[in-house]
């Protein structure tokens, strides 16, 4: 079966419904699937739920779609560096929904391995816990937090063979691989395709399983937030 | 004399054990890697994915895919490992990081930090601050002592909490403070602080143990 689509439209084709939840992988900007963000944007599809640890910032990432007001609804540890963030949800045109960026990587890792919810420390006490089950293990208390799936995934690997086995590279894996798990479809962007057996099978990060479509492509913007060096000689 | 931003961040570094696993909060935490005491080795976590943090790259060096929890252009060691999220919080919640150093605008006397959020105002979110203060071994305030001349050591906290009883040690510009499940307990005076400074400048209770 083929997995390889010549350019991001086309990976997307037939996936993309209003209304439907999106996981999208990256930690601020890096690892993030840009060209796959820019292709739901051209698509027009709207009223999404995009669950994602950060909402991007203006005209960049996920900012991309609320530009064109796409989401309806975050999912999120941290929103800022985002003045149109703010805007859209202090005049009530988006809904935002924050989770622990634990609670939020966990809850995802366990919609991935069929686990519908789970006890964690994180939150107890807290606003996060209001409205939850909470329960007492071994004299400490624990709130209960449910898994995520989604309906589609996208994410960013730099390495894939055909079947679809993904390397990540340094930060950039961060949300992308437990992201693959949970969505009924996981399109893949990668930044190289390579030829069967040239990824050791030792290194895989995300086995083939997980990833139904891939698209190469050849360039990425891959910008930096906050760029800091140090002076030679130090 | 009160203590600089460098003080505070040498005295919350003087809290680091050889071996130790450590994860620093953005503002003043991040300074405390400059003051990791000469003969020991401690391993910093970022919770986007790696241990091992090095320093900030020469110009030229940036890497895209390279970055820390405050999204700054970072660079690699030869023991640096990367990880997804999800086992980067479960290091983090598995309580296998001995301390974590973070910023707040509350504490009150009991342990409970507020860090996160003030109604009213727009909200940026937690990001892993709840999950830190949950499960990591030792909690350790680094901020100062006020602001706007309001002392942010509380008997309660007034802001939405980011954890309940989970702050072991404040250090402001003024002193330390130590919390356990007796209170909090002032340990040591910056250079020249007074204890009625601190009294004047501190709503919580505490009592008083400075050797």
């Amino acid at each position: 079966m083929n997995k390889i689509y010549p350019d991001a439209h086309a990976a997307l084709a037939g996936l993309l419904r209003d209304g439907i939840t999106i996981m999208s992988g990256g930690f601020g900007l890096c690892g993030i699937p840009e060209l796959l963000i820019a292709a739901i944007r051209d698509s027009g599809v709207r009223g999404l739920t995009v669950i994602s640890n950060n909402a991007g910032i203006d005209a960049a990432g996920l900012g991309l779609l609320l530009e064109t007001r796409q989401i309806r609804k975050m999912v999120s540890s941290y929103v800022g560096e985002n003045k149109l963030f703010a805007d859209l949800y202090l005049s009530g045109a988006l809904e935002l929904e924050f989770n622990p960026q634990g609670t939020l990587a966990e809850r995802i890792r366990a919609g991935g391995a069929g686990i519908p919810a789970f006890f964690t420390k994180t939150g107890v006490g807290t606003l996060i816990a209001e409205g939850k089950e909470v329960r007492e293990f071994d004299g400490e208390n624990y709130v209960m937090e449910k898994g995520l799936v989604a309906d589609l995934s996208v994410i960013h690997a730099w390495k894939a063979d055909r079947e679809g086995n993904l390397v990540y590279r340094k930060t950039a894996r961060n949300f992308n691989p437990v992201m693959a798990t949970a969505g009924r479809i996981t399109v893949a962007e990668v930044e190289h395709l390579v030829e069967p057996g040239a990824l050791d099978p030792d290194h895989i990060h995300t086995p083939g399983i997980f990833v139904q479509r891939i698209v190469r492509a050849a360039t990425f913007e891959k910008p930096i937030e906050q760029r800091t060096v140090r002076k030679r000689g130090n | 004399m009160a203590w600089s931003r460098d003080d505070m961040a040498r005295r919350a570094a003087a809290e680091l054990q050889d071996g130790f696993y450590v994860n620093l909060g953005i503002g003043i935490p991040t300074l405390v890697s400059n003051f990791i005491p000469p003969g020991i080795t401690v391993q910093l976590q970022s919770e986007n994915g790696m241990l091992g943090m090095g320093p900030f790259p020469f110009e030229g060096e940036e890497d895209p895919d390279l970055i820390n929890a405050g999204k700054q252009t970072i660079t690699e060691l030869p023991t640096t490992s990367y990880f997804d999220s999800a086992q980067s919080f479960g290091m983090i919640r598995g309580g296998h990081i001995d301390v974590s150093i973070l910023g707040a605008m509350q504490v009150a006397q009991n342990g409970d930090l507020a860090n996160w959020m003030i109604p009213g105002r727009m909200v940026k979110g937690m990001g892993g601050a709840m999950d830190l203060v949950a499960g990591v071994k030792r909690v350790v305030v680094l901020m100062e002592h006020t602001a706007r001349n309001e002392p942010k050591l509380l008997r309660e906290c007034t802001l939405p909490l980011t954890g309940k009883g989970v702050v072991d040690m404040v250090i402001t510009d003024l002193g330390v403070f130590e919390i356990d499940r007796a209170g909090m307990t002032l340990t040591e005076l910056a250079p020249d602080v007074s204890l009625d400074e601190i009294r004047q400048k501190t709503e919580a209770s505490f009592i008083v143990r400075v050797e």
